[in-house]
């Protein structure tokens, strides 16, 4: 028998046999339900248990299916019947564990359906826990292990079961709860489904309105959110691209102290961008009472609006623009551009014809990151919107405001989704069908051409300047940590330090006194465990988009990038509708948050990844696959190691990402598991900038140290080049 | 790789604690508390109910619309217990959709009116805890800088030379704005209250998203005047911000911040323990070490010098059942996103 069946047969085994089968209450890892009356304790008991107790007799066909891959014993991978066992086993048993877990909820029958055939029942079904999630892990392996069998994807079985564990998890974490809220797009305020309604919504004047073009009314959020994106995308794209070069091209003494500084602002804790903007270009801030003044204007409210959202986002989405940018640039081969310097092609036309061209597969991930991130973003156009409204600010106010709308939110959404979509399918259409591969097996050390002159100036003067202007927004932010009232009183204090971060040394050892604590550790743990997870899912998904091909394919990449797509209020509430109530129950988990952040921001591990593995020949693969290593085995060896900086830029984006993300944590986070966002909204909303800008501070520490902790973890890529000016000196010599 | 190892640690290290936090849990009884008040008050309301019962409290803070669309979100599974502080609105709403549970607390006896009148309007669902009157605050030095008289009246507003200084929320996004619209529509009667509204329109320079936002920003010399209620403007004065607030002549309307018991509640015996509790006079009176400046609903409970008397504005008498309800709500809103927001400025 195959081990790899017998492995996940054991494991299927153990979680009917040994493991509970639903949630427990006061959490798994407490470990309570050891002693307290397991296994025949109707809230701990494994499977059988309740079997065999009969008070939950639906569970009695889960082994059957459970034991039938027993009877591939014997037969050959290639037996017609092997695969049609697994197969039945795998689809059989997962088929089965959904429709019951619909059927029987927490309080009886689910569906109105059943109450009138069998009638109303006393029974009742919590949410699944560990038992249920290893036998259906072990059926979805089955499934996938069947579906190989049968020779789809040359029967990879590591190929076939990534697949099949993505659309699982991605069926399972994205469509199903993003479905439960987009059908209250078709409902009206009674709860009855109408098409009539959806319309009505969708042609709604705040939505479409073009009153801007000619008129002081306002233009509707729709297309506001398309233009501030487009531009958003367009011009971290830009700076990103600028700053890889300067990064990677230039003769630059401290490009790495550049480099550093580029990636600050990912680290930017919510509102307070937004705060220091206002302070320097606001009615009454500096810059713009210094025009004033000078000019003898009257100062505006200028910065309200669109160019104030335009200014901060930018500050906050050009370092991942900069981070998918880099590992492009970087691994653009030098050959191709010498080749075409030996060929008498100066500089400037090597770099506008080759290495530009080459750049593509980062100029559209870059500007599809930047576009999304822009029609996603909450912080900033709640801050400095103006009058201004932008889909995901009137997203989250359909929800939470006065008119507690959850159907235009739900339009809402659609539209903001389609708008992203387009702008995915219309990366694909400009990327086409060309091949960028550059790193190829074959020897290549050439080295990187200097930057034209006519470009090196520009290039520097714009890195430089945004440079200076991200320095003097940290630095205010610090200082707003340190005085009284940020803007009003600013005399020296420690006490926002001491009120969020004291520690005292009393009878019962280190007491960790300070109110934000609590939430910092939690952060901490959350992100910790998130980041790795997202980096592998996004990785995984990016090398099966790159290096398979198989039906379905770009209804696939379509799913894997939806979550992203979709605005954090409407994951927060979807997420609080699907998995309150069995089969899944999370609320009030730290598991809702790690999956809604897994989830979240896997898209931009598949970018980073799908952007440096489009440049790899599939001649390394290849070469590793003849040599008899598996694709498990060649992913790790090979194509890991070469996709080290887009490894980078997944773990430091979630990471990052787990500690400022705002909109859909707000929904999600309980009193156990708090986050720093949810503390520092709470202090913005008082008015007590202070207490926020001191929390961020540590944060922006933190996240810093981690950055550097994954750049050491990860290494960094080494492709084979040789190290630029080497003088051989010391040979010299000794020839003389 | 020493970092690394430390991090391992700190993360393993972390969430073990987090596992024993949970195994933990205080033997007498736990409570959890959806709080929509400031921050700072919804600390003292769950450490003060947890030193004097012994019990437990599990206190998530989320304004009043977001906890409003989480109890929602979670009517089939509550996860909520009660739910404290925030204005009456949502927690009528709660009512009109059977999210709340009914409830007749020992100390209701020793409410203000208002107070009682809350429950009864909501079946005893919802109880008044804290009111504040609605009105506006001006920033005295930005109103000095551009040479604009002192407003006294709502009628002020419309004088063409505040054009571009008043700043209100959007009511279709802020509790306080709808408060706001409602008051006009009570005060001056339907027709000349769109009227009103649609004068100001012209004045406004931003409607903000959050109901206090915009004496926030009146605080940084970002705005003149900002139409708020006046406790929120009293604070950013008690913080040193040059505000003033100002009770308009013609009377004004007022919010009733109130508290619910969820229905479905796991912990209902403790959450009628703190339900008690709140309603408690010195339980009321510690507000004042928050500075949070709303008139507290038991009687005999403090009031700050500093905070807005009551009995010397001018109060209409609002109809929260009435504005209130969700059908109601809808129209108005919709009335004023069509004659009010649409008109150019």
């Amino acid at each position: 028998m195959n081990r790899t069946v017998l492995l996940w047969l054991a494991i299927g085994w153990v979680g009917f046999m040994i493991l509970p089968w639903y949630v427990i209450e006061d959490g798994f890892w407490g470990l309570q339900w050891l002693w307290d009356g397991y296994p025949f304790d109707s809230d701990y008991g494994p499977a059988w248990a309740h079997w065999l107790e009969g008070d939950k007799a639906w569970l009695a066909p889960v082994p059957l299916f459970l034991g039938l891959p027993l009877l591939t014993r014997g037969l050959l991978k290639s037996d017609a019947n092997y695969s049609k066992i697994l197969i039945f086993s795998g689809l059989g048993g997962l088929g089965y564990m959904v429709a019951q877990g619909f059927t029987v909820g927490i309080s009886g029958w689910e569906s109105t359906i059943f109450e009138a055939l069998f009638g109303p029942t006393e029974i009742r079904q919590y949410g699944l826990g560990y038992g249920a999630m290893l036998v259906a892990a072990a059926f979805l392996f089955f499934l996938t292990q069947g579906i190989a069998a049968r020779g789809a994807i040359n029967g990879d079985v590591f190929v076939v079961s990534s697949i099949g564990f993505i659309i699982a998890i991605v069926g399972a974490f994205i469509f199903f709860p993003v479905l439960q809220i987009l059908v209250s797009a078709l409902q009206d305020n009674n709860g009855a489904y109408s098409l009539g309604v959806f319309f009505t919504k969708l042609s709604d004047r705040k939505i479409w309105g073009l009153d801007c073009l000619f008129t002081t009314v306002d233009c509707g959020a729709a297309w506001n959110s398309l233009f501030l994106a487009i531009i958003v995308g367009a011009s971290t794209t830009a700076l990103g691209l600028v700053f890889a070069l300067v990064a990677t091209r230039s003769g630059f003494k401290y490009r790495k102290v550049l480099r550093a500084l580029t990636i600050l602002p990912i680290i930017t804790p919510p509102f307070v961008i937004g705060l220091s903007i206002i302070l320097l270009f606001g009615l009454s801030g500096v810059v713009t009472q210094f025009f004033a003044e000078v000019f003898g204007v009257q100062a505006t409210r200028w910065v309200y609006g669109l160019p104030g959202i335009w200014i901060a986002q930018m500050l906050a989405y050009t370092p991942i623009a900069f981070l998918v940018m880099i590992g492009v640039v970087e691994g653009i081969s030098p050959s191709m551009e010498e080749a075409a310097q030996t060929l008498r092609a100066d500089r400037w036309k090597t770099f506008t014809t080759v290495s530009l061209p080459l750049m593509r597969p980062g100029l559209a991930n870059a500007f599809l990151i930047g576009f999304i991130e822009s029609m996603a973003d909450f912080g900033n156009p709640l801050v400095l919107g103006g009058n201004f409204d932008v889909l995901s600010t009137e997203i989250f106010f359909a929800i939470v405001g006065a008119q507690n709308d959850q159907g235009m939110a739900a339009v809402l959404a659609f539209v903001l989704l389609c708008f992203t979509l387009s702008a995915f399918y219309a990366q694909r259409r400009w990327l086409g069908r060309k091949s960028y591969t550059t790193v190829t097996g074959k020897g290549d050390s050439g080295t990187h051409a200097l930057l034209p002159n006519r470009l090196r100036w520009p290039v520097y003067t714009v890195a430089f300047s945004w440079t200076g202007f991200t320095i003097v927004v940290y630095c205010m932010i610090l200082f707003g940590g340190f005085v009284k009232t940020w803007g009003l009183d600013h005399t020296f204090t420690l006490q926002h330090y001491i009120t969020a971060f004291s520690v005292t040394w009393g009878s019962e050892g280190l007491q960790w006194t300070g109110s934000a604590w609590n939430s910092f550790w939690t952060t901490i743990s959350i992100a910790t465990i998130s980041a790795p997870l997202t980096a592998a899912v996004g990785l995984l998904t990016a090398y099966i988009l790159v290096r398979q091909t198989f039906a379905g394919k770009d209804l696939f990449e379509f799913g894997t990038m939806l979550s992203f797509a979709i605005p954090g209020t409407v994951i927060g509430v979807s997420y609080i509708l699907a998995f309150n109530v069995p089969p899944i129950e999370l609320t009030g988990t730290g598991a809702i948050l790690v999956l809604c952040f897994v989830f979240r921001n896997m898209p931009v591990g598949v970018r980073a990844g799908v952007a440096a593995m489009s440049q790899l020949d599939k001649s390394l693969d290849e070469a590793s696959l003849t040599l008899g290593a598996n694709s498990w085995y060649t992913c790790r060896k090979v194509v890991l190691p070469l996709l080290r900086p887009a490894i980078i830029a997944a773990l430091v984006y979630s990471f990052v990402r787990a500690m400022t993300a705002i909109s859909a944590v707000i929904f999600l986070v309980s009193a156990e598991y708090d986050m720093a966002t949810s503390y520092i909204i709470g202090r913005v909303e008082n008015n007590d900038y202070g207490l926020a800008i001191a929390y961020c501070t540590v944060l922006i520490f933190v996240m810093l140290a981690s950055v550097l902790v994954f750049q050491g973890l990860v290494g960094e890529r080494k492709i084979g080049r040789r190290e630029p000016e080497k003088t051989d000196a010391p040979a010299q010599e000794q020839a003389a | 790789m020493k970092f690394a190892k430390l991090l391992m640690t700190t993360a393993i290290g972390t969430v073990a604690v987090l596992g024993f936090g949970i195994g933990t849990a205080a033997a007498k009884g736990k409570v959890n508390l959806y709080c929509s008040a400031q921050e700072d008050w919804c600390q003292l309301m769950a450490k003060g109910f947890e030193k004097e019962s012994g019990i437990t409290v599990n206190m998530t803070r989320r304004s009043s619309g977001e906890t409003f669309a989480k109890i929602k979100a979670e009517a089939k599974n509550p996860k909520g217990d009660v739910w404290w502080g925030g204005t009456g609105d949502p927690h009528l709403q709660a009512a009109e959709e059977g999210l709340s549970t009914p409830y007749a607390s020992p100390n209701q006896a020793n409410l203000q009116g208002w107070a009682v009148a809350q429950s009864d309007s909501a079946g005893g669902n919802t109880i008044g805890i804290y009111s504040g009157a609605l009105g506006y605050g001006y920033n005295e030095d930005v109103l000095k800088k551009n040479n604009l008289p002192v407003p006294a009246c709502w009628k002020d507003l419309l004088k063409p030379e505040y054009k571009g200084h008043v700043q209100m929320a959007n009511p279709n996004s802020s509790g306080t704005a709808y408060t706001t619209l409602a008051t006009m529509v009570q005060l001056f009667g339907e027709d000349a209250g769109f009227e009103f509204m649609k004068g100001l329109h012209k004045n406004i320079n931003q409607y903000t998203k959050s109901g206090s936002a915009p004496i926030k920003a009146a605080a940084r010399g970002e705005n003149t005047i900002g139409i708020v209620f006046i406790h929120d403007a009293v604070k950013q004065a008690v913080k040193g911000f040059p505000i003033k607030s100002v009770a308009p002549c013609e009377g004004t309307g007022y919010e009733i911040g109130s508290m619910s018991l969820i229905k479905g509640a796991r912990n209902l015996d403790e959450a009628k323990k703190f339900y008690d509790w709140a309603l408690q006079a010195d339980t009321q009176s510690r507000a004042l070490e928050v500075s949070a400046f709303q008139v507290p609903s038991n009687k005999s409970a403090e009031v700050s010098p500093k905070a807005p008397k009551l009995e010397s504005i001018k109060l209409i008498k609002y109809d929260f059942v009435k504005y209130g309800s969700s059908a109601e709500r809808k129209r108005l809103l919709k009335k004023w996103d069509d004659e009010v927001k649409s008109l150019p400025k």
